[in-house]
């Protein structure tokens, strides 16, 4: 199916650029730049890593979002997921504490991975089961998984333990050499998914089904099966997130995650990928969920911009980059 | 386990209103509220079933319904039950928004049932029989007032406000006007819709933003929660006082602890729903006139009073 987009073949150098490709990496250049002209402590050390700290939950989301909508699907689920899966695992920890102690982190983990997983399995045997519309499916998931964790926390919220706050802190706020851990956790989950998407048949049948899912279909791949398969990779890249965002604030809420799900799709798309599937973009997602973080960080850094219309002001960005991307294709 | 006491209790409840009213002067109070969907919401409807409980133990004669709804349209719907199932004797509302709940309630009212409106008021303030309310603008000059206080009447703050609501507006407008006349700057006022991950972004944002910072007011403590952590994760030492404002039990039990940051809190109490459903039952009992408004005050809450204002088992 590789052969599908093939090369032209012999071209100058400057047209051979993929401009799609390069595009959110111009977009996060031209902001950095901004950033320095508006305020000259945008560029501090301590400012770009909580920057980049921060926009690690939508990195990690949005690379499981990158399969999903690469295969034609669409998951508006996950912020709802994020809060659903986090509340399980602060509850599941907290009961695991008298029995296991510290190690009950180890084990909060690995449930939720599983939950996680779930989770994605139940999205996607709904959308190719049952042949419903993702749209509609996740939909639905959004509010199911929302009204959960609400119901778990009486609306209140779900605190972790406090003998589990101290060791589980560095998750989030620990570093390696310098580099914060969800950095690492995010780069180390965009590599596994280049990985998987680039290089495995999975990954290949993925953008196959997502560009054309009769041809797929004719060339023997089960698109059910890959499609699934995309919503259970995103249900894990969800509870990754999770696992780095409990030791941030130690407490799952009703709030937890909300409209997280459009700023990953938001991400996904200014990373490069199209919302009508076909070939996704890991590391233009990344760069897509940087972006975001990076514009919000500046609206409250610049001084000329009123409370009242910073959300207008990231609107206009987003579009501005989206419209530079699309006429730099066509030179 | 409290929620299948609660569920129980909302079980039996409904078994009593199908049965018909044997008992001639048996009174029924219909309580329509939010449904829980963020901790303030989740006090309220916390506060109204143990209003509930406690009242239809203290009082045989009196029955006390308690109904959430999770949409304004929801409530209407929940109105319609309710007097359908038969006659109220009154109505405790915290009404989803004034606008689509007016005409529904009037029409509850005419039917002679007695009306207590609870936090946002109706648009046409003719229909209650009993107005109870928390003050938002003393929310906001009540830590005004304390921060020129221990300041010294001089410092930088920065604010983080709610969502763009009325509650929000009057926050901030009573805590600017708390502010007057002092020398205490605010530095940045910003929206992190009372989410305490947004709160932690903003709160990180406004550290790389300003070197110097004397004091924090996030206007409800939600958001409270995220700029304790942004703060301490800055290691920054110059920072004073971190305050919020609505009286969630996290916060309360740093005030009881006598923390050195958060030494205050200032109530926007979802127990007032209780305040409300008390008076209700009140004039049914022993005939005590509750007609009027009742504006309940945001005092400071300090380490000699919070116990007063703590609910270790609410959720809020």
């Amino acid at each position: 199916m590789t052969e599908i987009t093939a090369q032209p073949a012999r071209e100058p150098l400057l047209a051979r650029i993929n401009w799609v490709d390069v595009g959110p990496f111009i977009a996060l250049g031209v902001l950095l730049l901004a950033g320095v002209l508006i305020n000259p402590d945008f560029l501090s050390p301590t400012n770009i890593t909580n920057v980049v700290t921060r926009s690690a939950f939508i990195a990690i989301i949005a690379v499981g979002a990158t399969f999903v909508i690469s295969s034609g699907g669409l998951d508006l689920s996950v912020g709802s997921m994020t809060a659903f899966v986090t509340g399980i695992m602060i509850m599941f920890m907290n009961a695991m504490v008298p029995a296991m102690g510290a190690n009950s982190i180890i084990a909060g983990m690995a449930l939720v991975l599983c939950v996680g997983a779930l989770c994605g399995l139940f999205n996607g045997l709904i959308v190719t089961v049952g042949k419903i519309e993702p749209f509609i499916v996740t939909l639905g998931t959004m509010g199911i998984f929302r009204a959960l964790i609400t119901f778990m926390s009486d609306g209140g919220n779900i605190p972790l333990d406090r003998s589990l706050r101290e060791p589980f802190r560095p998750v989030y706020y620990g570093n390696l050499l310098g580099i914060p851990i969800p950095i690492l956790v995010s780069v180390v989950v965009a590599l596994v998914g280049a990985f998987i998407l680039y290089k495995t048949k999975f990954g290949r049948r993925c953008a196959a089904v997502g560009a054309n899912e009769e041809v797929a279909r004719f060339s023997g791949i089960s698109v059910g099966r890959v499609r699934t398969l995309a919503f259970v990779i995103q249900g894990i890249c969800v509870a990754i997130a999770a696992i780095c965002y409990v030791p941030r604030l130690g407490a799952a809420t009703p709030t937890t995650g909300s409209l997280w799900e459009l700023q990953v799709i938001t991400a996904v798309v200014i990373g490069g990928t199209a919302l009508r599937g076909g070939k996704g973009r890991i590391w233009g997602t990344v760069a897509g969920a940087v972006i975001l973080e990076m514009i919000a960080n500046l609206m409250v850094l610049s001084n000329f911009i009123s409370e009242y219309l910073v959300a207008a002001v990231q609107g206009v960005i987003i579009i501005i980059a989206m419209l530079v991307q699309r006429f730099s294709k066509q030179p | 386990m409290s929620k299948t006491k609660l569920l129980a209790a909302a079980a039996l409840t409904t078994l009593l209103v199908a049965v018909p009213a044997f008992a001639q002067e048996k009174k029924t109070i219909a309580v329509s509220i939010p449904a829980a969907t963020h901790g303030w919401t989740g006090g309220v409807v916390y506060h109204a079933q143990k209003a509930a409980e406690e009242i239809q133990a203290a009082f045989p004669n009196i029955e006390v319904i308690v109904k959430t709804s999770p949409s304004a349209e929801a409530q209407v719907s929940a109105l319609e039950d309710l007097t359908a199932a038969g006659t109220l004797d009154a109505l405790v509302i915290l009404p989803f928004s004034s606008d689509e709940l007016t005409g529904p309630v009037q029409s509850v009212s005419e039917s002679g049932t007695f009306i207590t409106v609870v936090d946002r008021g109706l648009t046409d303030p003719e229909i209650q029989d009993l107005y109870v309310a928390g003050d938002n603008i003393a929310v906001g000059s009540t830590t005004a007032k304390f921060l020129v206080d221990s300041l010294g009447g001089k410092g930088d703050v920065v604010v983080l406000r709610g969502i763009p609501t009325v509650i929000d507006d009057e926050r901030i407008q009573g805590f600017q006007e708390g502010l007057e006349g002092s020398d205490i700057n605010i530095l940045d006022i910003q929206y992190a819709n009372w989410n305490s991950d947004e709160a932690f972004s903003l709160m990180q944002d406004y550290l790389a933003k300003y070197p110097h910072i004397d004091a924090v007011w996030a206007n409800d403590d939600d958001m409270l929660l995220g700029v304790l952590e942004a703060i301490e994760q800055s290691g920054r030492t110059e920072i004073k006082y971190a305050l919020g404002g609505n009286g969630m039990k996290e916060i309360i039990e740093k005030v009881m602890a006598g923390d050195a940051m958060t030494p205050i809190e200032t109530p926007y109490p979802p127990s007032m729903i209780k305040t409300a459903i008390y008076m209700t039952a009140a004039q049914f009992n022993g005939q005590a006139p509750v007609r009027g408004t009742v504006k309940l005050d945001a005092p400071l809450i300090t380490q000699e009073n919070a116990e007063e204002y703590y609910f270790p088992d609410s959720p809020f």
